[in-house]
């Protein structure tokens, strides 16, 4: 396997490493809006990885230009199914950060032990 | 060329997400998100993804930032460092990288046209497109109408989503906080302002031609009711919410909301009482070209309508809370 071909894979890795950075946010920090912008890192790390597949070597977006003959498209599947969930995830993201604005509200913190111990 | 371009961009982006978990600071953690945002849109547009690009630039970079900052003025802006769990998530994190870097060795590589996503469905939607729809974009043609099904779903999580946060944030504030309804925004400072002032109608007016000109190159109505949305959220911040919410007041933004979805689902059943499926656009024209096409143009206004109008019922939700002195 040569190094062209490795590259290759290069986008993947970088996927697995972006989606497992937003992971750790999740799981090890404890302020509340930070764990969200670690699940939408998360969520862009899954996208990366969808776009990534759609590439078609010498492709070009798909767009179709008439008179132009034996053109090479990308795959237009994902990026519409990526295009979507960009949208959805930002009203989902405000739904979560509208329930952590009640919270500090109610507690007066966004550090999860603090809300835990205020129980 | 690009290949190295590429491998720039993602480091970038892995470096960029390793600040943001690293500072403890979420104003910078905010700012540093949005950066990402920016480099996820190249990443996209560098694999041919413009559509997603687009879309990526608007929402990430432009207005998931402003909800973040908002949200941050509502709490607090700095996070606690704390001790606990934080090598065993590092263990469990560590293995699970490893794990999908395995993995991707029997993944196809980048561009390979054999790969089985290339097979199955994709040659189909590039031939027909042409022939059913004989407009250029691809992506609009699939988005429209081939997938229809799936962007109405889209359209109603951005709906719920919309409710959910107008009745989370609706509930009366705590006492002891204000809210100065006349807030001036950057009305003193000169250069935003005046930079500010001559933005805002292009922005706009680039909404409008992304939103009508979806069939014929990247854009749509995601992107179009994003891009509005952001003209609009950038006047607030220059003007004050109270100014902003003057020109488009919260009745006509609860009215483009609904009226966005209704109008998508109402053209699907209007094609069901033509004698058509659900969605099927063809039958609501004699010509069945044009059918698809006068279709899809109603069902982009809706999406633009809805997303435009949640997007902004959710910035002026967070920016009309009262705040702590």
């Amino acid at each position: 396997m040569n190094l062209l071909e490795l590259l290759g894979y290069f986008n993947y890795w970088v996927f697995a490493i972006v989606l497992t950075v937003g992971l750790y946010t999740v799981i090890a920090k404890v302020n509340l809006v930070k764990k969200l912008i670690g699940l939408s890192i998360f969520q862009s790390a899954v996208f990366l990885m969808y776009i990534t597949m759609d590439k078609v070597e010498g492709g070009t977006a798909p767009i179709i230009q008439k008179g132009v003959e034996n053109q090479v498209f990308s795959n237009p599947l994902p990026q519409v199914l990526i295009l979507t969930a960009i949208v959805v995830g930002v009203s989902t993201l405000a739904l979560g950060l509208a329930i952590v604005v009640r919270i500090f509200e109610a507690y007066g913190t966004i550090e999860e032990d603090e809300i835990l111990d205020a129980d | 060329m690009i290949i190295l371009f590429g491998l720039f961009l993602l480091s970038l982006l892995v470096i960029t997400a390793l600040a943001i978990v690293r500072t403890e600071n979420l104003f910078v953690a905010v700012m540093l998100t949005s950066i990402f945002s920016l480099l996820m849109a190249a990443n996209f547009f560098v694999l041919d993804a413009a559509d997603v690009a687009l879309t990526e630039a608007a929402v990430g970079a432009g207005i998931t930032t402003v909800i973040f900052l908002s949200a941050l003025a509502l709490t607090a802006e700095s996070e606690k460092t704390v001790q606990t769990g934080k090598r065993m998530a590092l263990v469990v994190v560590a293995v699970l990288a490893t794990l999908i870097i395995y993995a991707t060795f029997d993944k196809p590589r980048l561009g390979d046209p054999e790969a089985p996503v290339h097979q199955h469905l994709a040659p189909w939607y590039l031939e027909n497109t042409p022939v059913y729809m004989d407009f250029p974009n691809v992506v609009t043609a699939i988005l429209g109408s081939f997938r229809g099904y799936d962007t109405l779903g889209e359209v109603f999580v951005v709906f719920a989503a919309c409710i959910g946060v107008l009745f989370i944030l609706g509930v009366k504030p705590p006492e002891g906080r204000i809210y100065d309804p006349h807030a001036s925004g950057l009305r003193h400072h000169l250069i935003p302002q005046v930079v500010g002032r001559l933005l805002i109608p292009f922005v706009v007016l680039f909404g409008l031609y992304v939103q009508f000109h979806g069939e014929y190159g990247p854009g749509g109505g995601f992107q179009a009711g994003a891009l509005i949305a952001s003209g609009v959220i950038l006047y607030a911040l220059l003007e004050g919410e109270a100014a902003a919410l003057r020109a488009l007041p919260q009745p006509v933004l609860m009215g483009l909301v609904i009226g966005g979805a209704c109008l998508y689902g109402a053209v699907g059943l209007l094609c069901m009482l033509l004698g058509g499926n659900f969605l099927e656009y063809s039958v609501l024209s004699s010509n069945t070209v044009s059918g698809q096409q006068l279709g899809i143009l109603l069902i982009e206004a809706g999406v633009g309508m809805a997303v435009c109008g949640a997007l902004l019922s959710i910035f002026h939700a967070f920016a009309a809370r009262p705040r702590r002195l």
